[in-house]
């Protein structure tokens, strides 16, 4: 049983710390800077060209995700889960709680801000509201969040972006009064 | 058993705690923990300590992940034996295919009322070393539901036919950080169609009005029934127990310096006495629906503790259930059901 002490130690690499679930990454870049850099991210033709020609090129598709995740991985712990959620949180992961929660903080978030499940880390939804307010997105927060699809773990969530595989990912601003469906995609469509 | 599907295809719901909540009086749930054995017995035994004290009962998911006899079982007891249950599912242990199918079945057997939570980590629990599931979330859970119940569709829009009617609940924690953003997110739980919440143990009322305030800003209230969750606190182990072992639990100092300051003897009655207030305090805040009861298996205490406080007993119980739970209650003694 690793001690206080061991833990503190490895903390360059908090996935180590717990081998058996996620452990809550408080990001490295402030969140300002992320919503800025978003807009380079936004899609565009020539992006989707890329998108689309990455995943008719297997080794390149493979290069670029690797590339993906070593920069995200550093950044905010990403796990590639393959639809990121990044820009509805204040830039902090949600797939970095032990939960996995995508909708919000649960109530077992210490007074002091500790996950509940790691109490040696702050709680990431703590941690995206605290960035989200600053930012004045708070209201990001009230999206609902549609379930993940598990297919997309390991693929590169920039191609499934800009391939405009997210839409509807979560609902819009004004989706509270419309009642959404849970679904992502039309279920009238025949099965 | 009571009688679920009634072979008209329409799924009949006693929904004695959606009259309730409609009718605008005070509610009042409480909890059933489910036994770790095969005893049929022994939900029995606490729903007739709760009959007519409560408008329904919570019957626990492998509550902190430990187990239990499961919810579904345990709310089909909880009928039989009288009480309207509130049948708790957590996605701790289920991905989405099972979750629905345990939402369907307990719609086709007649549960009225179900409560979605994301739950505890099993790192609390008995199995610390079982895999943690966790594949949609609480309000992705509740949303689930009400899009089986309103649009009768599965998660895959595949059709649910006949569709489910529960009345969905929720929980909500006003105490854990971060506390301003803790309406918007019961907001948020609504939205996605929660039509009751309960909320964590509420020992401290000023950040609960707090809360409540902002509950009543969002218009909340208005669209879903708050239910405040309240418990007796009955000795410092308990006390010790609850402030640091269970997450999210918030026992303000002045509450603990009323408990360390009563003799040893008197711990017991001094809780006791707390709750009562506390639920006195409740039924005059705005846009409470109600108090849950989590009585740390002193569920033989529920009664008087609603008595003294002037919420009890429920005002449409039945005589014959009465007479049932005396009957039951003087042949087995005033055994702890805990």
């Amino acid at each position: 049983m690793p001690t206080r002490k061991h833990l503190d130690r490895i903390g360059a690499a908090p996935e180590r710390r717990h081998a058996g679930w996620p452990t809550p990454v408080t990001p490295s870049v402030s969140a300002r800077t992320l919503y800025r850099l978003h807009h380079l991210l936004e899609p565009n033709p020539v992006y989707r060209r890329l998108a689309a020609w990455l995943e008719r090129n297997p080794t390149a598709n493979r290069l670029f995700t690797a590339a993906e995740e070593r920069i995200k991985g550093a950044v905010f712990g990403c796990r590639m889960c393959g639809q990121c959620a990044l820009p509805a949180t204040g830039y902090a992961c949600p797939m970095t709680c032990p939960k996995q929660l995508r909708n919000g903080p649960c109530g077992g978030v210490s007074p002091a801000g500790m996950c509940e499940v790691n109490p040696d880390v702050r709680c990431v939804w703590l941690v995206a509201f605290e960035r989200a307010e600053a930012e004045g997105r708070v209201e990001d927060l009230s999206l609902l969040q549609r379930p993940i699809d598990h297919r997309q773990w390991g693929r590169s969530s920039w191609v499934n972006y800009w391939q405009g595989r997210d839409e509807g990912m979560w609902t819009s601003a004004d989706g509270r009064r419309q009642l959404p469906i849970v679904h992502r995609n039309d279920p009238g469509k025949p099965l | 058993m009571t009688a679920g599907a009634a072979g008209n295809g329409q799924v009949p719901v006693s929904g004695r705690l959606r009259r309730a909540l409609a009718s605008g009086r005070f509610v009042v749930t409480a909890e059933i923990g489910p036994p770790r054995g095969a005893d049929p017995a022994a939900i029995a035994k606490k729903a007739d300590l709760l009959r007519g004290w409560v408008d329904a009962a919570n019957v626990t998911d492998n509550q902190s992940a430990h187990v239990r006899l499961s919810s579904f079982a345990g709310s089909l007891l909880a009928m039989s034996a009288g009480v309207e249950p509130v049948m708790q599912l957590t996605c701790r242990d289920r991905n989405r295919i099972a979750l629905q199918s345990d939402l369907i079945s307990a719609a086709t057997l007649g549960i009225p009322n179900i409560l979605l939570l994301t739950g505890d980590h099993p790192r609390f629990g008995d199995h610390p070393d079982a895999k943690a599931v966790f594949d949609i979330d609480g309000v992705q859970l509740v949303w689930t539901a009400r899009t089986m119940r309103d649009q009768g569709r599965l998660l895959s829009g595949r059709r649910v036919d006949p569709a489910p009617h529960w009345l969905i609940g929720t929980v909500e924690n006003p105490f854990s950080p971060p506390i301003s953003f803790r309406a918007r997110r019961l907001a948020k739980k609504v939205a996605a169609g929660a039509e009751f919440a309960q909320t964590q143990f509420v020992f401290d009322l000023d950040i609960f009005e707090r809360f409540m305030s902002d509950v009543r800003d969002l218009g909340i209230d208005r669209t879903c029934g708050v239910i405040a969750g309240v418990g007796p606190v009955r000795s410092l182990r308990a006390l010790e127990y609850i402030s640091t072992k269970v997450p999210g639990i918030h026992v303000p100092d002045a509450m603990v310096r009323r408990l360390r300051g009563v003799p040893a003897a008197r711990v017991a009655d001094e809780g006791m006495q707390i709750c009562v207030e506390i639920i006195q305090r409740l039924t005059e805040i705005s846009g409470v629906a109600g108090a849950h009861v989590m009585a740390f298996g002193y569920e033989r205490g529920i009664p008087e503790i609603l008595e003294r406080a002037g919420v009890g007993p429920r005002p449409d119980r039945s005589a014959v259930n009465d007479r049932a739970a005396n009957d039951r209650a003087a042949s087995e003694g005033s055994g702890r059901a805990g």
